[in-house]
């Protein structure tokens, strides 16, 4: 079966869209975008029926993409058990949020646009998912980020939406520059960027030609994961992506494209198997953004934020997985995490859309009633995403906990303590949306079918997405090195329960214990609800002085004054004051020029005599 | 053979025709475009010979144009796998810059039109000679009517800004010409093809140190015409007050004459000096890079932030060219291609801005897309392929030139990376503050892109996405006639080197042979 269909369909579905949507009705333009990704969902689940178990990798060989000297870059695509979890993820998940799209965006204008859009980052991923080598991989990698900046910047008439969108691009862009030097050091060092050659090769390098190369590879593509998927020091770029449409945040920010960072690192997982200091790099800013993000979710406000700062720190959780070899289990966190992730987002989605657009927690509450669906639904995501025994985060999220024991007990602690902290911000939320009494003005009411449908799909996976084991299934490719560790699934679980416990208590039981309970903390509280000020030092420690310095010193300053001015300016001046001396001779009296020309005469004799030419 | 004939001489023709044809500018419009567009489907016909070997000359015109004793100039032209993609690129961008220059040029149309013809004959020669001193002649044929275009039709600063430029060109070209006739008192020959195999076998000798100064030659024209930092102050000048079909092919392809030249004869005639020379080069592309990409980050006019991302972009192609490997000269010429149409399709584009609002100033802009989403659309893509973003032509060229680089030397790509983040910054941010955003009262009945003006973009759109993704198009060509170059700069370096190194007692001078 061909390979580069299943990108395909996607691709023309936003060539369909984009150039006649705006002629055609909104039926055919969700038909087209449905029915694209639909496609090939069904072809990706036909194909594994034909090449299952996917023993070996399924490669196909389309065209030479580039040559030049010794590089030579096909395109290239393959499926090998790895990537068959992502395409049924990608396709999968996909389908879903596309079908809840039509009912979430139906009174848009630009729907035709959004679809295009849609379909056109399907095409990317797809590509990122299947390619098999890094340059190819790395043009799904930039097409993404390309459909993230302009679905967040959908709404480009306001300015929110604008700046995430070029905040998202250049973050991203940040990180592509580690990782387009890692490709370069790859291309030179493996004289390849072919995945399956350059595992060949690294298996038969010389052990003290691997630390150097290897090392400086990984940490450079790793630099690059940090842009896409949100990690420390890149992750400012995320929370504002909430400016998009909640479908977007719950396909593109949430379920897939910010998770290619995890799968990267596992693609290329020969290489930092070879590569110690990477990996720990790799764990321990997993594990920091993991924290970090924790407690910044607990402060915030807006509903989907508190997601987004989830999502950050969930993908930290897969980081901690591959950084401590357990590259299985980060990506089994990737599945179940897309599952709960994009419930809660597309549950958040319903409850903006039943409540006119609100997205405040404070004004939230008590939706229970109105919305018993969403209210389900979404109950069933917050404990999966809290590790609540039985549900599918608690399968993944401890395989990584165990895996990280086994690696250093104190990563496994601090782990743990986030997944209280997880546990306590998502029902925090949770419960400030659909418990006590409404604080809103808009009449709440639940969604339509359409919305309410793929909500439930999505709650069946993440309720028994954790017993797709997915870990045994990587397990030819990605072996597990550490033990399921029973007290370490104990402890975990505990921290996310009492999380959970601890949140009713505050936002149920005592909501008068919250509001002094934040006054307690006073200036921590005011710390971790501005978001340690990253943005604000990033604002003012790199864009004002590269645009102060750009604009007085570099354009005022040296072009304009010492190069143009002096220099070039200069040179003109002097040469018209030259000029304006030189123009007396002309004067155009005869008896002048004969004067001249006999002071001429008499200086080539001269001259010619020094140098001895009259003899 | 005839096919480049008639390419080259269809321009001169139609020029010659407009002088003489009756003064009414719709006539003189269609011979103008007529030329041009006959010319480009003329030099497809150039394709297939360098598709089947592109590191030989084919197409080649060989015939005595000056013949006396002593001297002889030849009017000897022929295309490689480099020149072949430069002379479409010529063909092309000039029926567009015709198109475009009959909505956007109110007076004296007549004139104009047969200044762009002049134009396409000089740009043609330029890169399809093979005798330095019609090289030569053709390069000033090229620099005249662009200075006429500026100064008679620019804006209001146009007068002395013109002659800077011109000024600023000549000296470097003068000293172009002082390599250019110094090569001859040594080999006495201009012809290229003579003169590559005269030092391939040693017949010609030139010692490092009158590489060197021949080098530095060549390299002042070629550096103030791409322009390398710091010889780069005329461009944003230029480019913000030339007519906007003036701007559009200053950008797209009268910037590849000096990068053109810096690859065609620098690293071949001099080899010993480019290779000498080549760290100090690289050093200042990555400045201009770098440079250029942050000045355009605060501009507040709209065609002097694409001058400066140009700036920015060409430093990319030089880096290529001077890394002296395979894949960086690829890139180079790939870039070189991209560059031209990204950036022509921008400068169109803000041509048609201007000619909506009279004004280039952001800030008279925003919302743009709003009223005009099909503008703003194109703008996007064309912006797209300008940051180098992968499927879009750019991409390609920016990755060869940085892959060789980092196989030169890692840390030039770590440099001028940076400059693919500033990038997307600049674009994006003009982007925003053009297009986005609320529309203000007085562009909210911005016009969006009307039929004839589509025409231009169509096939630069279509080009960009072939470009960006089938590379075996172009590149094969590309690569064969680069692989080619690099030989002969090579071997001839290593080959003198092998040659002066053993034996340090022999005086200089002894060195240089004499063929006459």
């Amino acid at each position: 079966m061909i390979l580069w269909l299943i990108p395909l369909f996607p691709l023309i579905g936003f060539l369909l869209n984009g150039l006649f949507g705006r002629r055609i009705s909104k039926s055919l333009v969700s038909v087209i975008a449905v029915g694209s990704v639909a496609v090939s969902f069904l072809y990706v689940i036909a194909l594994l029926a034909r090449i299952w178990p996917v023993a070996t990798p399924y490669a196909e060989h389309d065209f030479t993409w580039i040559q030049s000297g010794f590089l030579q870059i096909g395109f290239d695509l393959f499926v090998d058990r790895l990537n068959t979890v992502m395409l049924l993820v990608v396709t999968g998940v996909g389908l879903i949020i596309h079908v809840y799209s039509i009912g979430y965006m139906h009174d848009e204008d630009s729907y035709y646009r959004f679809f295009s859009y849609l379909n056109l980052f399907m095409f990317f991923m797809l590509l990122l998912v299947l390619s098999s080598n890094l340059l190819l991989m790395f043009v799904g990698w930039e097409g993404v980020g390309l459909c993230s900046y302009l679905l967040i910047g959908y709404y480009f008439r306001e300015d929110f939406a604008t700046n995430a969108g070029n905040k998202a691009f250049i973050f991203n862009r940040i990180g592509d520059f580690g990782f387009s030097l890692g490709i370069f050091l790859t291309a030179i060092t493996f004289k390849t960027l072919d995945f399956g050659k350059i595992a060949a090769a690294v298996a038969t390098m010389p052990i003290e030609a691997k630390a150097g190369a290897l090392t400086a590879i990984t940490v450079l593509l790793f630099i690059g994961a940090t842009g896409k998927s949100a990690q420390i020091p890149l992750y400012v770029w995320l929370p504002d992506a909430m400016a998009g449409p909640t479908p977007v945040s719950a396909l593109i920010h949430a379920a897939t494209m910010v998770t290619a960072g995890v799968y990267m690192v596992a693609r290329v997982s020969f290489l930092y198997d070879h590569a110690p200091v990477a990996m720990t790099l790799v764990a321990v800013i997993g594990l920091f953004t993991a924290v970090m993000a924790a407690t910044i979710g607990m402060a915030q406000t807006d509903i989907k934020r508190v997601y987004a700062y989830s999502t950050i720190s969930q993908l930290g959780y897969m980081f901690l997985g591959a950084g401590v070899g357990a590259y299985s289990a980060g990506i089994f966190h990737l599945m179940t995490h897309a599952f709960f992730k994009a419930l809660l987002f597309l549950g958040a989605g319903s409850v903006i859309h039943g409540l006119g657009g609100e997205q405040d927690l404070r004004h939230m509450g008590g939706l229970r009633r109105a919305m018993p669906i969403t209210f389900y639904t979404l109950g069933i995501a917050s404990l999966a995403i809290s590790g609540f025994p039985g549900f599918s985060g608690f399968f993944s999220k401890d395989a990584i906990l165990s895996a990280a024991y086994t690696n250093a007990p104190w990563m496994f602690w601090i782990g743990a303590i986030t997944a209280g902290l997880t546990a306590f911000y998502v029902f925090r939320a949770y419960f400030l949306a659909f418990f006590g009494s409404y604080r809103g003005h808009h009449h709440p009411h639940e969604s339509p079918r359409i919305i309410t449908i793929p909500l439930i799909v999505l709650a069946i996976l993440a309720a028994g997405g954790g017993f797709i084991n997915v870990p045994a299934w990587l397990s030819p490719q990605l072996p597990m090195h550490g033990q399921e560790n029973g007290t370490a699934m104990a402890i975990s679980a505990a921290f996310g329960i009492i999380g959970i416990i601890v949140a009713w208590f505050l936002y149920v039981a005592r909501p008068s214990l919250a509001e002094s309970a934040r006054n307690a903390l006073g200036p921590i509280y005011s710390l971790v609800f501005h978001k340690y000020f990253v943005d604000e030092l990033y604002q003012g420690a790199v864009r004002k002085p590269v645009e102060g310095i750009s604009r007085l010193v570099l354009w005022r300053g040296v072009d304009e004054n010492v190069i143009d001015n002096s220099f070039v300016n200069g040179l003109g001046r002097t040469i018209r004051g030259w000029g304006a001396l030189l123009r007396h001779l002309q004067s155009g009296s005869i008896r002048n020029y004969a004067t001249w020309v006999f002071a001429g005469s008499l200086l080539v004799i001269f001259v010619l005599g020094l140098v001895g030419g009259l003899r | 053979m005839i096919a480049l004939a008639i390419v080259l001489a269809l321009p001169l023709l139609g020029f010659f025709a407009i002088l003489f044809a009756p003064r009414e500018s719709k006539i003189s419009f269609g011979i103008a475009f007529a030329a041009s567009i006959c010319a480009f489907f003329a030099s497809l016909g150039l394709v297939p010979p360098v598709l089947a070997n592109g590191a030989q000359f084919s197409s080649v015109i060989n015939a005595a144009w000056i013949d006396s004793p002593g001297l002889q100039i030849r009017f000897h032209l022929g295309i490689d796998g480099i020149s072949l993609w430069l002379v479409l690129l010529t063909t092309l961008l000039l029926p567009i810059g015709i198109w475009i220059s009959q909505s956007m040029i109110l007076e004296r149309r007549r004139s104009f039109f047969a200044l762009l013809l002049l134009f396409e004959f000089g740009l043609l020669g330029v890169f399809t000679s093979l005798d330095l001193f019609a090289f030569y002649v053709f390069w000033e044929i090229a620099l005249v009517p662009m200075y006429l275009m500026v100064g008679g039709w620019g804006a209001s600063r146009r007068g002395p800004i013109a002659l800077k430029f011109f000024v600023y060109t000549m000296l470097g070209s003068v000293l172009m010409l002082g390599s250019i006739l110094y090569i001859h008192s040594q080999a006495g020959t201009f012809d290229y093809v003579e003169l590559m195999n005269a030092l391939a076998s040693g017949r010609v000798f030139l010692t490092s140190r009158q590489q060197l100064l021949l080098f530095l030659g060549f390299f002042a024209a070629f550096a103030v015409k791409t322009p390398i930092f710091p010889l780069h102050t005329w461009l944003p000048d230029t480019y913000t007050q030339a007519p906007a079909p003036a701007t559009f092919l200053l950008a797209a392809v009268m910037s590849k004459m000096g990068a053109y030249g810096l690859l065609r004869y620098s690293i071949t005639l001099a080899p010993m000096g480019a290779h000498r020379c080549a760290d100090w080069v690289i050093v200042l592309a990555i400045i201009g890079i770098i440079y250029g990409a942050l000045l355009a980050l605060i501009q507040p006019n709209i065609k002097r932030l694409i001058a400066y991302s140009s700036v920015s972009h060409l430093g990319f192609v030089v880096l290529g060219i001077f890394a002296l490997d395979q894949q960086g000269a690829d890139g180079a010429v790939y870039q070189m291609i991209a560059h031209g149409l990204s950036t022509g399709a921008l400068f169109i584009l803000a041509g048609y801005l201007e000619q909506r609002r009279q004004s280039m100033e952001i800030s008279d802009f925003g919302g743009i897309a709003t009223p005009a989403p099909k503008l703003a659309t194109v703008f996007m893509i064309a912006l797209l392929a300008s940051v180098g973003l992968p499927v879009l032509c750019n991409f390609i060229g920016e990755y060869l030139i940085l892959q060789g680089a980092a196989i030169a030397h890692f840390s030039w790509a770590v440099y001028a990376a940076i400059g693919v983040i500033l990038s997307a910054a600049y674009m994006l941010w003009m982007y925003q503050r053009t297009f986005l955003g609320k529309t203000n009262e007085r562009n909210q009945g911005f016009a969006d892109l009307a039929g004839r003006e589509w025409a231009p973009l169509i096939p630069l759109v279509l080009l960009m996405v072939w470009l960006g993704t089938y590379t075996q198009s172009f590149l094969p060509s590309i690569s064969s006639a680069t692989a080619h170059l690099l030989d002969q700069s090579n071997m001839s370096n290593e080959y003198r080197v092998q040659l002066v190194v053993p034996s340090p007692n022999a005086a200089p001078r002894l060195e240089v042979s004499d063929v006459r």
